[in-house]
């Protein structure tokens, strides 16, 4: 297929109120040409809001939008050029998924045998050859899902726009399909927003990554960013799982800053000294597979002193929950093929930690 | 948008106001003395608690009948179910004007059951004679409308909730008097309220009976015998404007709680079986209410097929020759029908969308005014609408006619469209709220404009709904008597209802009228199985309102 331009988008402080409630509220951003970038928040948080915001179905209260430094507030939705691939799909259902996957080419003027091309090849493209005569009615929901994508790519927008499109999938299919939409995106090279509030999802796909709270963006950067260095609580146990405990900065260092847990414990912690004064409470993150565990017995230096409480076996890996001095719980999550021995509940263990993985974040 | 404000304000608002106005004014302005005067004669005062009292008994009459058959043909399972299910719907294709004229034939002065009786027992029952014979014909032909209506209500019924009654202990009466019947509320109330309108709404019947002794039939003879002058007949029309919309917010209130049954229904509920001496005993309903909903289509087939039906039992001389003089001579009047009612249905399907698609996905202000607009003429009766029409389209020629619109046949598709007009409205409503508007999104997203996306998307998805509220405002237009009678130009201008009415008045021309009478059955039944087939939804559900 013949491949246009991919484009940029860049969103200026935009807001979108309904009635007293900020749907959206100040959310700036650039999404790179070709970039796969994620939306990811809870439900309600303004995600669909702003994909409709962005496709042209409601106008910003507040700030622009431009796409490729045009600005397109003024541009009605069926001139926007930008694939919106909808929650539930939206199949027409008196079209058969030719007609559908048509619709647009038709739209565009494009001649009767090029469509018929066209069609074939994204029909192709989503591995749903075959399926042409057929009515939305009579497809699985994974189906659903592809000729709704189909129907999207067969324009070639400037912008792919992806409503948690896997949502409505079983886990199996989803991740499957996860997969493919990877692929996909990188052969079109199309500059995709995608939308989910399945943080597993937006750090298997994304470029990166933009977490959304009550309508604002909390903070956006690499999975990786994201994820070893979060913002604050939030962000922290939305994606993935992290262990918080209340610590109190001590002594601020060349790299870092040293804090104390409540047991007297002190830690060397990586964080900007700049941002933080000796007396400040803080909370301390730590992922679960940053952890370690050792007997008690040999473990020396660092670690806190716990007793193992309880232990799940997840297939590839142990998930432990170990009940510290203090009464508080940490989960650890160790690999379950490797040298490490496997603990029993009530077990003495120590907890072992690699600074650099431990993250600051401000009490609140 | 504008022309559409311009066209309905012109249709029904206007009249509707001219009337009002006319009633209450005098050459000094606003006086209340017409309205006062009206209720200082006797034979108006009669006319009003008639009016009345028709409505009521056959909301009564037909509850009675209604109510009953729909608990049983919805929560039972029995053998003469699809007969009982049939006999709700029978009444409603023959308009009840012919339904009049057969049962004249038949319990009539003269009619076959009294010269049995008077054979067999040397004495007559009165059974057609004054408001007895109207209460009658409208009972036995508007009862469907309360039953279809309470069956659905019933059938929507979520069956958890009757369970949940019955897991907490109630049974039996009071499970029904409890639980099921205000459920049921809202349902039988919308039948119980077009029930009435209708009623009081109705002329041919009472015409046909020769009745005048109620409003309708009082305001006709008013305009057609003292002229377009007198204040009496504006007066009557007022009242029966205050008479409809009293019903409609007394009816508001049940309707009020129509939210239970939207509510989310997980399962139909199992019908029960019904058997040994309840079986029988339905059997007995079935057959004892069969008989006098399908007299008048008996009645009126053996007219139409009679050359002398005149003190026997049955027609004595048999012929086709009736409907040579419709099909052949007069034809007019069912070519006339065809046109008119295909036309007015054009122009509602038309504006039904139009107007649906304005109040749901429209941001352009006035939207209320547009669905209060649309949604009047339910409330406004026949009479009424074409006494307003006369007043604002006669004595003036309209621009490009060369003569006042009320001298041509285009009024008559007025009416009948404006009339017919909340039909496709709610149809179209209905059909579209049912879409989720990211259909449309979809499509405006891949490149179609508003236009495009109406006609590629959103109107074949409506089209059934649309056609089906379409075929309706079809059929009802095609037998429609109310206006059609005072505003019919010139005979050969008269659709087949009109010509129902002329051929009645004399001895000779009840043949052919009762001919034309028949193809108005015709006519109905197969628009009315062909909207079913559309609206694919339960038995009815086209009636409901
Ligand atoms: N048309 C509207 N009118 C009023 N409020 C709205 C409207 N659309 C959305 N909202 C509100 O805006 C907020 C954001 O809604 P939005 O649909 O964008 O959430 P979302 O992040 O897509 O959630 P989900 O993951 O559940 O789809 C919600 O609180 C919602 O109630
Ligand atoms: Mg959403």
């Amino acid at each position: 297929m013949s491949r246009k331009l991919s484009s940029e988008v860049t969103l200026e402080g935009v807001g979108k109120r309904y009635g007293d409630l900020w749907a959206v509220r100040e959310v700036s951003l650039t999404i790179r040409p070709g970039e796969f970038f994620t939306l990811l928040g809870p439900s309600g948080c303004g995600k669909t809001t702003l994909l409709r915001l962005i496709a042209g179905f409601a106008l910003p209260d507040a700030g622009g939008i431009l796409l490729d430094g045009e600005p397109i507030d003024h541009v009605p939705p069926w001139k926007r050029d930008v694939g919106l691939v909808f929650q539930h799909y939206a199949l027409w259902p008196h079209l058969s998924v030719y007609e559908n996957v048509a619709f647009g080419l038709r739209e565009r003027k494009v001649p009767r045998a090029q469509i018929a091309q066209k069609v074939a090849a994204v029909l192709s493209q989503v591995g749903l050859e075959g399926f042409e005569r057929r009515r939305p009615s009579q497809l699985s929901g994974g189906q659903q899902q592809r000729v709704a994508l189909a129907r999207t790519l067969a324009v070639q927008p400037r912008l792919l726009l992806l409503d948690e499109p896997l949502s409505n999938l079983d886990a199996q299919l989803r991740a499957q399909m996860r997969i493919e939409l990877a692929r996909l995106q990188r052969d079109l090279a199309i500059t995709t927003l995608y939308v989910t509030h399945d943080q597993a999802e937006a750090l298997a796909l994304s470029n990166r990554v933009a977490v959304m709270l009550e309508g604002a963006v909390v903070q956006q950067g690499t999975p990786e960013e994201v994820y070893w260095r979060p913002r604050n609580r939030f962000v922290a146990e939305f994606v993935g799982a992290a262990n918080l405990f209340p610590v109190q900065v001590v002594e601020l260092r060349e790299t870092g800053v040293l804090v104390e847990t409540g047991s007297g414990t002190r830690l060397p912690v990586p964080a900007d000294p700049g941002r933080w004064r000796p007396g400040t409470r803080a909370l301390l993150c730590l992922r679960p597979e940053a952890l370690r565990l050792e007997e008690a017995a040999i473990g020396r230096g660092t670690g806190f002193l716990a007793t193992v409480a309880g232990r799940v076996f997840e297939g590839d890996r142990h998930v432990y929950e170990v009940r510290l001095g203090e009464g508080a719980h940490l989960r650890v999550e160790l690999p379950a093929l490797g040298e490490g021995r496997i603990f029993r509940l009530g077990d003495r263990v120590r907890v072992e930690l690699t600074a650099e993985t431990a993250v600051l974040l401000p009490e609140t | 948008m504008l022309g559409l404000l311009a066209l309905l304000v012109a249709g029904i608002l206007a009249p509707l106001l001219q009337v009002l106005w006319a009633a209450v004014s005098d050459v000094d302005g606003f006086t209340l003395r017409h309205l006062g005067s009206f209720f200082r004669r006797p034979l108006f005062l009669e006319s009003l608690v008639n009016t009345l009292a028709s409505g009521l008994l056959a909301v009564l009459f037909g509850s009675l009948i209604g109510v009953p058959l729909a608990f049983l043909t919805v929560r039972y399972a029995f053998r003469a179910k699809t007969v009982l299910q049939t006999l709700g719907v029978l009444p409603l294709v023959i308009p009840p004007f012919v339904g009049a004229v057969a049962f004249q034939q038949i319990l009539g002065r003269g009619g076959t059951v009294n010269l049995i009786l008077h054979q067999t027992f040397g004495t007559t029952l009165p059974m057609m004679e004054g408001l007895t014979g109207v209460v009658l014909v409208q009972t036995l032909h508007y009862f469907p409308l309360i039953m279809l209506n309470t069956a659905a209500a019933l059938a929507g019924l979520d069956p958890s909730l009757e369970e949940a009654a019955r897991n907490l202990g109630s049974s039996g009466f009071r499970l029904f008097r409890r639980i099921l019947l205000p459920l049921a509320l809202p349902g039988y109330a919308a039948g119980a309220l077009i029930t009435f309108i209708r009623v009081i709404d109705d002329l041919g019947t009472p015409l046909m009976l020769n009745y005048t002794k109620l409003l309708a039939p009082q305001a006709y003879l008013r305009v057609t015998t003292v002229g377009l002058t007198d204040v009496d007949g504006y007066v009557i029309c007022v009242i029966l404007v205050i008479l409809s919309i009293a019903a409609l917010w007394g009816s508001k209130a049940a309707l009020g709680l129509a939210e239970y049954a939207t509510l989310q229904r997980t399962a139909e509920a199992e019908p029960r079986p019904l058997k040994g001496a309840a079986a029988l005993g339905v059997w007995l309903i079935s057959a004892a209410l069969l008989g006098p909903a399908l007299l008048p289509h008996a009645g009126i087939l053996l007219l139409s097929l009679s050359k002398v039906w005149s003190l026997s039992l049955l027609p004595t001389v048999y012929t086709l020759g009736n409907y040579a003089e419709i099909l052949f001579r007069s034809r007019s009047f069912i070519w006339n029908t065809l046109r008119y009612a295909l036309l007015a249905a054009v122009i509602d399907v038309a504006l039904g969308a139009a107007i649906a698609w304005l109040l749901l996905r429209g941001t352009v202000r006035g939207r209320g005014w547009l669905d209060a607009i649309a949604t009047m003429p339910l409330a406004i009766p026949g009479v009424v609408l074409a006494v307003g029409y006369l007043r604002v389209f006669h004595g003036w020629d309209f621009p490009g006619l060369g003569q006042p619109l009320t001298a041509t046949w285009l009024i008559l598709v007025l009416a009948y469209a404006m009339r017919r007009l909340p039909y496709t409205v709610r149809g179209a409503y209905a059909a579209l709220q049912q879409l989720p508007v990211a259909l449309e999104e979809a499509a405006q997203n891949l490149g179609a404009n508003r236009l495009r996306t109406f006609f590629r998307v959103t109107a074949p998805l409506m089209a059934r709904g649309l056609l089906a509220g379409g075929l309706i405002a079809f059929i009802t237009s095609a037998v429609e008597l109310s206006t059609t009678i005072l505003l019919v130009p010139r005979i050969e201008l008269g659709p087949l209802s009109y010509g129902i009415y002329i051929y009645m008045q004399s001895a000779v021309g009840r043949g052919p009228g009762a001919a034309l009478g028949v193809v108005a059955i015709v006519l109905v039944g197969c628009g009315t199985w062909l909207a079913h087939r559309l609206a694919a939804r339960g038995a009815g559900s086209i009636f409901r309102l």
